[in-house]
């Protein structure tokens, strides 16, 4: 329906474009004065009036068609006293049968009845959807065609819509960022009204429980985030034991003592370590790092699971080394070669500028990255979904299974989502932390990063 | 006499001085060989793991296609011949499968057997209806486990009842194996088939279809759109707090965990406004967000080194600023903004947490055609299968992985391409 309802669309603001053109041509030869802009300015005028009114209508009912549809079709459905319904159920059961009347055996007349309304209220809708678009399309050409005389400076009210299209698509950003704190804030709170936020903050039991049974409140579980944070900050820090000597050295090594043939080499192959989707990197790390982590915990002695902190954290370290070592490298490179130069010219060999002038010059630049990492390592989700267990346990010992932020959001919404049970509202209020902190995180990398720039510029 | 001591002094302080810096430049020589090491070892991981996967066994089943059996005649027409009770061929089939076989071993032997045989023996009698009333050879897919077995994936050496094949089918197929009545192919179940519950049968082409349908709507959606931001915040908007509001918004978009992003998605697209669950029109939606920034800052840099000499030339001859930007300098900073879309693109056909948060991660078995279909996506694929307990998947899921790796390197080399060839140096 939406795909022919665009090629309307398509043929409308077509002609619409072909009308504006001659139409101007003809006018301004009727009153034989030249038109004050090209005749291609007014046909785009009459176009634009075309396309964006009937945009609006078409995003409007693709939106809210469905939604509207399905609360007629539940006010008017024939509810049997003393039954239990759940709407959703009941709604997908009416869909199902809407739309392929073999599912219809054996099912209550009532639902066949609802069944029916709602496919006739889909045709109406139908209908309605595409007479209203080309109403709205020839108001439109009807509106623009007005103003098609020659006197009308047509450039110019093209040029102004323009700057207001530009102006929305750079606003789109501004929207997103609404939309997510929005979102996040108004199922947190939603959250917290069952569960209070010490204990969200301050507990250190998770046990999301799920009411099986009636008459049994989700308010049982109880919610306490603190495994769960702790789980994330050892994965981190065992992710940028890993990453920082690593990143660290190559970017060193690539900015200092590397040829320029090396890094030619180098440089790209490390573009490939980081654009390695992290779902690969999730089964790089439960085939192959997992096992061998186990196996070595075994040989020392120590009991480990097979899904590890240690495996996940390791893996993840591997995945941040290209982004650890490109900011580095840059900020290396951005290190003024004046000062280089002072210290080898007072006999400092090249290891001794490195670590005595050029690290220090580049201290906040590198501080900076390593920040940008761990809020990247604290936001990463498939690796440690697939490594590193589900289990909250607030231990400090990396061989043993721990759980992450984003591995509860995950573990929360797979499978039935319930929009009124705690268990699934928790991963918005999870989302809401793993939100703040990195943002708060790039916040203060961006800040000394850019004064770190500014001082040497 | 004091004098050579000061110079032994020095030359070994020299000496000290100078084995430290190689060792520095050691260090991180073995940092970057460590670093490229760990790359080795992934593809290769991958590889090992992955390429048994483009193979599949068959056996040779001897069918008899007895009209009786069948409950056709030869002169049926093409319905009835839909209708023919090929599953009562295949039973006969499989009894006769080994001489003598009882009715405990004919379960067994069932078991060697693919789902799919039934469909298979019905294929092979549609495609060929003259070899009713006769035997034919024709090879069938084995189970996964036969396959891996084969494969050597499967271990003889556990106990026998914590293998999934018993002795009785070990013999069996050792036997196959000697009479040359089972073989590996090519699988092209691999790359025709969506995802399935029995892993002989599955297939990537289900969630490759999805992926090209998630990243036909990111690029619909993010194209347009990152031009417009960028062409605005370079060259139209007025130095004032909004522009510097959008900025910033824009570079902290960019390191928002993509999670954040399934999180909108859940919230907005789907509670709020109602979109299909587990579709690519929401999962396009999604990516084309969260790339957004990626995008935008890539174009950024494109219409930067477009030298303002070419738009003061046009507005000297007159042009006005829209007609300088969009005529001259959006056309000379095109090659790069598709070259960053191109990149921001490879970074949606990889992301996988959003994709879940939607929905994307149904089990869906069929091939999906459009966009407000339910359908699978390449890396929530993988992730499927990694995390299925049963043994066929493991090689699947590397397999798979490698399909993904190349058209990510396609994607890549085709930016590379793109730039290297239409970029302009001023």
């Amino acid at each position: 329906m939406f795909f022919w309802s665009l090629v309307l669309i398509a043929v409308g603001i077509f002609s619409s474009f072909i009308y504006g053109r001659s139409r101007i041509k003809l006018n301004s030869k009727k009153q034989g004065t030249k038109s004050k802009s090209l005749p291609n300015y007014y046909a785009q005028y009459v176009l634009m009036w075309c396309l964006f009114p009937a945009l609006i209508v078409y995003f409007s009912w693709a939106i809210f068609q469905e939604q509207i549809i399905q609360n007629i079709v539940i006010s008017n459905f024939e509810f049997i006293e003393g039954a239990v319904y759940n709407e959703g159920l009941l709604l997908a059961e009416i869909r199902n049968v809407a739309n392929n009347p073999s599912f219809a055996d054996g099912k209550s007349i009532e639902i066949i009845n609802a069944a029916s309304h709602y496919s006739s209220l889909r045709q109406i809708s139908q209908i309605s959807f595409y007479t209203s678009i080309i109403i709205i399309m020839l108001l439109g050409a009807l509106y623009a065609s007005q103003k098609l005389k020659p006197e009308f400076h047509a450039q110019h009210t093209i040029e102004k819509y323009i700057q207001y299209i530009l102006i929305f698509c750079s606003s789109v950003a501004i929207f997103t960022t609404i939309g997510i704190v929005f979102s996040l804030i108004f199922e947190s709170l939603r959250f917290f009204a069952e569960v209070s936020i010490f204990e969200f903050l301050f507990s250190t039991e998770w046990y999301p429980f799920i009411p099986i049974r009636e008459g049994q409140t989700a308010a049982e579980g109880s919610f306490g985030a603190v495994p769960i944070f702790a789980g994330t900050f050892l994965v981190m820090v065992v992710a940028m034991c890993v990453a920082v000597p690593l990143g660290l050295l190559t970017a060193i090594y690539l900015a200092e003592y590397a040829s320029q043939r090396v890094r030619k080499i180098v440089k790209p192959l490390l573009e490939i370590l980081a654009g390695i989707p992290t779902i690969v990197y999730g089964f790089f790390a439960f085939v192959s790092v997992a096992p061998f982590v186990k196996a070595f915990g075994q040989s020392i002695g120590i009991d480990a699971s097979p899904t590890s902190a240690l495996a996940a954290g390791m893996v993840m370290g591997v995945m941040i080394i290209p982004f650890i070592s490109s900011l580095s490298d840059d900020v290396i490179n951005s290190v003024p070669q004046s000062l280089r130069e002072a210290s080898l010219g007072i006999g400092a060999n090249k290891a001794e500028t490195i670590k005595k002038v050029i690290l220090p010059a580049a201290l906040p630049g590198i501080v900076g990255a390593f920040l940008l990492a761990i809020s990247r390592a604290i936001g990463e989700t498939m690796i440690v979904v697939v490594a590193a267990g589900t289990a909250p346990n607030l231990t400090g010992n990396p061989f043993e299974n721990v759980t992450t932020v984003t591995v509860q959001i995950v573990v929360a919404l797979i499978g039935d989502q319930e929009f009124d049970n705690p268990r699934t509202l928790s991963a918005f209020a999870l989302g809401l932390v793993l939100f703040v902190i990195t943002l708060f995180l790039n916040i203060i990398a961006l800040q000394i990063v850019k004064r770190y720039r500014e001082r040497y510029e | 006499m004091n004098n050579s001591i000061a110079k032994e002094k020095i030359i070994s302080l020299r000496k000290k001085r100078s084995l430290e810096d190689m060792r520095f430049k050691y260090y991180g020589f073995t940092a970057m060989c460590l670093s490229l090491a760990v790359l080795v070892f992934l593809l290769y991981t991958i590889f090992s793991k992955g390429y048994t996967a483009f193979q599949k066994t068959i056996v040779l089943l001897e069918v008899d296609y007895n009209q009786e059996v069948l409950k056709l005649t030869p002169d049926s027409s093409d319905e009835d011949m839909e209708k023919g009770k090929f599953f009562r061929v295949k039973k006969q089939a499989i009894e006769n499968f080994f001489p003598d076989l009882s009715k405990s071993d004919i379960k067994l032997v069932k078991k060697l057997f693919s789902i799919n045989v039934d469909k298979e023996i019905k294929d092979y009698f549609l495609d060929n209806p003259e070899v009713i009333n006769t035997k034919q050879q024709i090879w069938v897919t084995a189970h996964s486990d036969v396959d891996q077995l084969l494969k050597g994936n499967l271990r003889r050496d556990v106990p026998e009842d914590r293998r999934k094949l018993n002795d009785i089918q070990l013999s069996y197929v050792d036997q196959l194996v000697e009479e040359n009545r089972v073989k590996q192919v090519f699988n092209n179940f691999f790359f025709t088939k969506a995802d399935s519950r029995h892993p002989e049968i599955a297939g990537v082409a289900g969630s490759f279809m999805g992926s090209l349908f998630t990243l036909f709507t990111v690029f619909i959606l993010s194209f347009p759109i990152a031009i417009g931001a960028s062409v605005y915040l370079e060259e139209f908007a007025p130095k004032n707090r909004i522009t510097e509001l959008i900025e910033v918004n824009i570079s902290n978009l960019a390191a928002v965990p993509s999670i954040v992003f399934g999180l909108l998605g859940l919230g907005v697209l789907l509670n709020v406004f109602g979109l299909p669950r587990s579709t690519p029109l929401v999962g396009g939606s999604v990516l084309a967000l969260m790339t957004l920034p990626t995008i935008i800052i890539a174009c950024r840099a494109s219409l930067k080194a477009v030298p303002p000499s070419i738009k003061e030339g046009a507005l000297a001859v007159g042009a006005t600023k829209t007609q300088a930007v969009f005529h001259h300098v959006v056309p000379l900073a095109l090659p790069g903004t598709l070259t960053g879309t191109i990149i921001g693109l490879a970074q949606a056909l990889g992301e996988t947490a959003p994709l879940i948060m939607i929905g994307m991660i149904a089990f869906i078995p069929n091939i999906p055609t459009g966009l407000t279909e339910p359908s699978a996506a390449l890396p929530v694929q993988i992730y499927l299968w990694v995390e299925s307990a049963e043994r066929g998947f493991q090689e699947k899921s590397a397999a798979a992985i490698m399909v993904i790796l190349i058209f990510l390197f396609m994607m890549n080399a085709i930016a590379v391409f793109l730039r290297n060839r239409f970029e302009r140096k001023w």
